[in-house]
């Protein structure tokens, strides 16, 4: 693709939807984060590092979730995408 | 008992200062004695957005250590005699504005105000704290850009765990989402995101929609609120997020492009072209 076809097709694409998509993951991940104890984000940290000791994972390879129910039920809620093992 | 509102943002630029000084105004013509106070301190704008600068005595912070009261305080708008402005002061000392010192203030106010508008900092600092600690009601406001967005959602989190009515776990603060800014052309070829788009992503309801217009910077120039100006779309917009605000039910306008306008622009293309 030369660089004429991608400023072409790029004034074509549609960057709301794109931004909205985007949007969606973020607030959906800042609200998970909501309402959870002072400690979290730290231990979030920690299990992370955890992690990094046996496997190579960047940041926003783990999701790491707090859902709050309505009895006193709280579960913590951890995705790690691994990376495809040779 | 006065209903306190916080206009907030989260991110700087968005339009608080302009809707805060248009809703309290709308508020004050519908005859609800309102007062509309400048939260942010060390940078006062909404004086000038009022048009009241030169009248600015005391402010605020000197009402909260004792240094002039209330009524010395309080500027009375020249337009509308149900509408008053609270100044900021020009302090840098940023945690001039303390919980009690805030709370005791509003307590006054609400003595003898209807409604009570808190035009709110931008940032999660002290200021912005403040602001939306004692509200009842909140208008988030929002420009339909992603970093706005973002930062909203992360007000209505400050709502919903940092307020008083969070913390003594009494009923929320009604959130409500105004956007501010909008281009309905933009948004139809897909360059802007769409009202129903902000509104699915905030989940939270809509009280109005300004838009994007030149109205707005010939107000700030004039130091005269722009919903005075009934013959611009963006004073129009305002009157009806203040209907709203007062229960009426009104269809939103101004999201979609002016069909007159472009009929206009047609008209004046075609004359040039012959
Ligand atoms: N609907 C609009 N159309 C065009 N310009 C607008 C509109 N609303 C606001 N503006 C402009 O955007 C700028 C910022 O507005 P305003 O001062 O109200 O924002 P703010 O959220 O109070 O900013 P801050 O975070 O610094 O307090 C101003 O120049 C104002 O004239
Ligand atoms: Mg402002």
């Amino acid at each position: 693709m030369s660089i004429l076809d991608y400023f072409r097709s790029n004034k074509k694409t549609n960057t709301a939807s794109l931004a909205k998509e985007r949007l969606q993951i973020i607030v959906a991940h800042q609200r998970g984060e909501r309402g959870a104890p002072d400690y979290f984000p730290k231990m979030k940290q920690e299990i992370i590092e955890v992690i990094r000791k046996y496997v190579q994972i960047s940041d926003d390879q783990v999701s790491v979730q707090l859902d709050q129910n309505d009895d006193n039920l709280s579960v913590l809620e951890l995705n790690v995408t691994l990376p495809e093992s040779k | 008992m006065a209903q306190i509102i916080v206009v907030t943002s989260g991110k700087g630029g968005v339009g608080k200062t302009t809707s805060s000084a248009a809703i309290a105004t709308g508020l004050a013509l519908k005859g609800k004695k309102t007062v509309v106070i400048d939260f942010d301190i060390g940078l006062r704008n909404l004086d000038l957005i009022m048009g009241c600068e030169r009248r600015v005595v005391y402010d605020f912070v000197n009402v909260i250590n004792g240094e002039a009261n209330l009524n010395q305080a309080l500027i009375k708008d020249k337009r509308c005699d149900k509408l008053f402005i609270l100044p900021a002061s020009q302090t840098r000392d940023k945690d001039a504005l303390t919980k009690e010192g805030v709370g005791r203030v509003l307590d006054d106010l609400a003595k003898d105000f209807d409604y009570i508008v808190c035009d709110s900092p931008a940032g999660i600092e002290q200021g912005a704290m403040m602001a939306l600690y004692f509200a009842d009601i909140a208008i988030v406001t929002t420009n339909p850009e992603v970093s706005s967005v973002r930062d909203s959602d992360r007000i209505l989190g400050m709502l919903q765990s940092r307020s008083r009515r969070a913390e003594q776990s009494l009923e929320p603060i009604k959130e409500y989402l105004l956007l501010t800014r909008y281009s309905p052309a933009r948004v139809k070829t897909g360059e802007m995101l769409g009202v129903e788009d902000v509104k699915e992503i905030l989940a939270i309801e809509l009280l109005g929609v300004i838009p994007e217009s030149q109205s707005v910077l010939k107000a700030s120039n004039s130091g005269v609120p722009v919903i005075i100006d009934q013959e611009s779309d963006a004073g129009l917009a305002y009157s009806d997020t203040v209907a709203r605000l007062l229960g009426e039910d009104v269809p939103v306008r101004f999201i979609t492009e002016e069909k007159r306008d472009s009929l206009k622009g047609y008209l004046v293309a075609n004359y040039v072209d012959t």
